[in-house]
């Protein structure tokens, strides 16, 4: 791809991601009254960032093992009310542990 | 308050995560054969993950303006709704130019944080996580461009999933609150599981599924146990969820 063409992509990706999340907050500047509505906007963000962690957390590290493992210890600390940073710096290191477990059984 | 210190305090887990994952992409681009300036250009101007590294498949392989437009488009949908939802969440009054100003940050992880967030979001609170969490992602995208494969595999794979593990952060307490919200994620955990598993819809794409597991999730959430309004703000609302 010439240097031109790379360029012209670029723009055209910053714009389609840029409009998608400003035509929203540009358009919609009261508060919606209609209850069906307005429970659906507080249950959305749940329902979407649960569909886009799930099933691809299983397949987001070296083997689908450690990436089990990696996912029960966030959920277990996420329930028990740990903050973002412990949850995901726990899973990394079982993610990372669990992995070495892994090569030492002649799995990975 | 949520002032700008804190919006910035509450961008450094983001930060931290955008690093790893900025720095794969970095790494990753440049292994595709892309010039070196144009993950650090995508960076810049995109800021997004799911986009990105579309992005840098579609212009190793050359793809047409069209095909381009029409990929983005799809993963990016999901920004939408949550642009929405966040729109509700803002202070009174906010003026166009700092909404379309917000816009520009409203990344899957910020958004998740802010969701967090009991008050109405202020212009300061958002540009504290949202400067926070720009720096993690750009100098990650520019770290991975110089330092190449240097990072071991076996650390890069285990950093694979710190963003999801931030997720499960985000939506696991709430749920322990409010069994109509748990409700809403067990259903939208096993609809995209179907879309991924069974043959035949599992071709869809990723951007699709994540729309209609949560439309449909949260839907049907909304219909069954619809929000007792004491209020017209949606984040007092919260606090009536059973």
């Amino acid at each position: 791809m010439s240097i031109g063409k790379v360029l012209l992509v670029i723009s055209v990706m910053a714009l389609c991601t840029y409009l998608p999340r400003m035509l929203p907050l540009a358009l919609f500047r009261r508060k919606i009254k209609n209850q069906y509505i307005s429970s659906l906007l507080c249950y959305l963000p749940y329902g979407i960032l649960a569909a886009m962690v799930f099933p691809d957390i299983f397949s987001s590290t070296a083997s689908i093992i450690s990436g089990i493992a990696g996912t029960a210890i966030a959920l277990l600390l996420a329930y028990r009310k740990r903050g973002l940073l412990p949850v995901a710096v726990s899973a990394c290191v079982t993610v990372f542990l669990t992995e070495r477990l892994l090569e030492l059984a002649g799995i990975l | 308050m949520l002032t700008f210190r804190k919006g910035f305090k509450d961008g450094v887990p983001i930060a931290l995560g955008y690093l790893s994952v900025a720095f794969a992409f970095g790494m990753l681009a440049v292994e595709k054969g892309l010039p070196l300036w144009s993950p650090v250009l995508l960076s810049i101007s995109n800021f997004t993950g799911t986009g990105q590294f579309a992005g840098i498949d579609l212009i190793s392989s050359n793809a047409g303006l069209w095909e381009v437009v029409f990929t983005i488009l799809v993963i990016n949908i999901r920004y939408m709704l949550m642009s929405l939802s966040l729109s509700q969440r803002l202070v009174r009054d906010m003026p166009l130019w700092q909404r379309m100003v917000i816009a520009f940050g409203n990344t899957d992880e910020i958004f998740g944080v802010c969701l967090q967030q009991k008050e109405p979001l202020t212009m300061r609170y958002m540009m504290g996580i949202i400067l926070c969490a720009y720096s993690g992602w750009n100098a990650g995208t520019a770290a991975g461009v110089l330092a190449g494969s240097a990072l071991p595999a076996m650390v890069r794979t285990a950093l694979g999933i710190a963003l999801y593990a931030m997720f499960i952060a985000i939506i696991i307490p709430p749920a322990r609150e409010s069994r109509p919200i748990m409700k809403v994620i067990v259903l939208s955990v096993l609809l995209s599981c179907v879309f991924s598993y069974v043959p035949g819809i599992s071709g869809l794409g990723n951007g699709w599924t994540i729309i209609i597991c949560g439309v449909l999730s949260a839907g049907l959430g909304a219909y069954f146990f619809p929000l007792t309004m004491k209020d017209e703000d949606p984040l007092d609302q919260k606090g009536e969820v059973r």
